[in-house]
Formats: C-alpha cells, structure tokens, sequence
C-alpha cells in the first residue's frame, strides 16, 4: 500500500494565508492539545492535592499560586514557569470554549459567509483573550504580592 | 491480496465506517465539557475561599464529587477523540502513528482513572477535618 509521494495534498499549514478563520482552526487543535496535556495534568494535580491533605495541598500552591517570600531562586523561577503554563491554559480553556462554539455553531450548517465567518472568527479570539486578562487581574489582584 | 488472514483482507478497503460514530461522539463530549466545567467554574466561584479545608468539604459532597468523576470521563473522552484525529493528521509513518495512538489510549485511560480514584477515595473516606 506504498503511497506516490508525489501525489495532490490538501492545503495545510504552510500553504494556508493567515487569516482570523484559518488561525481559529488551527489554535484549535494547539489549544485543544494544550488543555488535554497542561491543563489535564494540572487539573489531576489539584484533585490530588485536595484529597491528600493540607501539606500536599501547600505545595501544589508553592508551585502554582506563589512560591512565598522565604522561596530559593530556583523556586521562585519554576513559581513563574508553572504560572506562565497556567495562563497558557486559562486562554486555552477560553480559546477552545469560544472556538468549540464557533464550531458546534457551523456544525447546523450556518456561518459560512465569508464575512460572517471571519468576523466569529475574530469574536472568539477577542473573547478568550478579554476573558483571560480579567481572570490573570482577579487572581494577581487577589492571591498575589500581599 | 494479502495472506489470507482477516487484517490482510480488509486492507486498503477503505473505512471502516466508524467514523460518523467518532464525530457524534466529539461533539456529544463538546457539550457535556460545556455543562460540566459551566458548573466547576460557577460552583468554585460561590466558595467563600480556596483554602484547603474550603476545598476538602466542598469535594467530599456528593453532588461535587459525581460531576467531578463525570467531568474528567467527558473531558478525557473528549481529549482521546480529539488528539487521536491529531495524530493521524501530522504522524504519517504508520509505526509511529500505531505507537503513538497507543500512549494516548493507555494515558487518558490511567490519568481518567487516576483522577476518579482520588475523587472517590477523598468522598467515601471523608475529609480529614
């Protein structure tokens, strides 16, 4: 069942212009990776923690809300990876959410002019991104640097 | 055409017409995802704070600890559909795709598992105040 390399292919990533409704596609698939990888781990990290008590609780914490003031060098960097990882997944979360509508939305068979298209295209990307701002300032406003 | 064993007959056949079943079920999950994280998102907004005692109550009740075990069996079938079409998509040495389809069964199943069990386990034993 060899196949002709040299046969027709269907657009992709290289062969597409970017545009809002080309990038709502393929973020996607990047987001929906990243949720079920970063954020699935994360998730499962945090149930872990709750049911394993306090102490398993604290360190979850350390790593992922603030490492405290008393944290080495080393501590306080891998407290910035693990919240740079978070806010990946919050605008994941909204990402996929909004896109995941966009696309349950075309699945009735609407939303396919041009016009329409681009412009829900361009709606999801403001809402996840407006929505991931609002979280990062209640939880910076809240949790952080008191 | 092939040597006469099952797999060697129905290759290169085409599908095996369970596609339509795979793209239900996406979208099935895509709404459940919706209701039940809709839900951790509402229910985790209405505690009082995220402290670990707050944290360990509130997942011991029943009606949190079902649609947590709900929620990570809609997310992770969800996660299986969808990363399985991403690997057949971008792995095309078929070797790899096999192994590959392999280490996401076997990671979403364990990780599922994983999750159910501790949510279980934090329910039925009680929290520890």
């Amino acid at each position: 069942m060899a196949q002709n390399p040299n046969r027709p292919l269907s657009p992709h990533l290289e062969v597409y212009r970017w545009g809002p409704h080309m990038a709502a596609s393929i973020f996607h698939r990047a987001t929906g990776f990243t949720l079920a990888t970063a954020g699935m781990m994360t998730l499962l990290w945090w149930l872990y923690a709750i049911a394993t008590g306090p102490e398993a609780y604290a360190t979850f914490q350390a790593y992922i809300i603030d490492a405290g003031a008393e944290a080495t060098a080393l501590q306080t960097a891998t407290n910035w990876l693990f919240r740079l990882v978070c806010l990946a997944v919050v605008w994941s979360f909204f990402q996929h959410v909004s896109s995941g509508l966009r696309h349950l939305l075309m699945d009735l068979g609407a939303n396919f002019e041009l016009k329409a298209n681009r412009t829900s295209a361009l709606i999801v990307f403001i809402t996840s991104t407006t929505a991931t701002a609002l979280v990062a300032l209640l939880v910076a406003s809240r949790y952080l640097g008191n | 055409m092939g040597t006469g064993t099952g797999l060697g007959r129905v290759r290169g056949l085409g599908s095996a017409k369970h596609g339509s079943k795979h793209w239900m079920n996406q979208r099935l999950t895509a709404v459940s995802n919706l209701l039940l994280t809709s839900w951790l998102v509402i229910s985790l907004i209405l505690l009082p704070n995220f402290e670990h005692e707050a944290l360990a109550a509130w997942l011991a009740q029943p009606l949190v600890a079902v649609p947590m075990m709900l929620m990570l069996v809609s997310i992770f079938t969800h996660a299986r559909l969808g990363l399985q079409v991403l690997i057949e998509d971008y792995i095309h040495d078929e070797g790899s795709k096999f192994a590959a389809l392999i280490v996401l069964n076997f990671y979403v199943i364990g990780a599922a598992s994983f999750g159910i069990f501790m949510i279980a386990k934090h329910a039925f034993t009680g929290a520890p105040a």
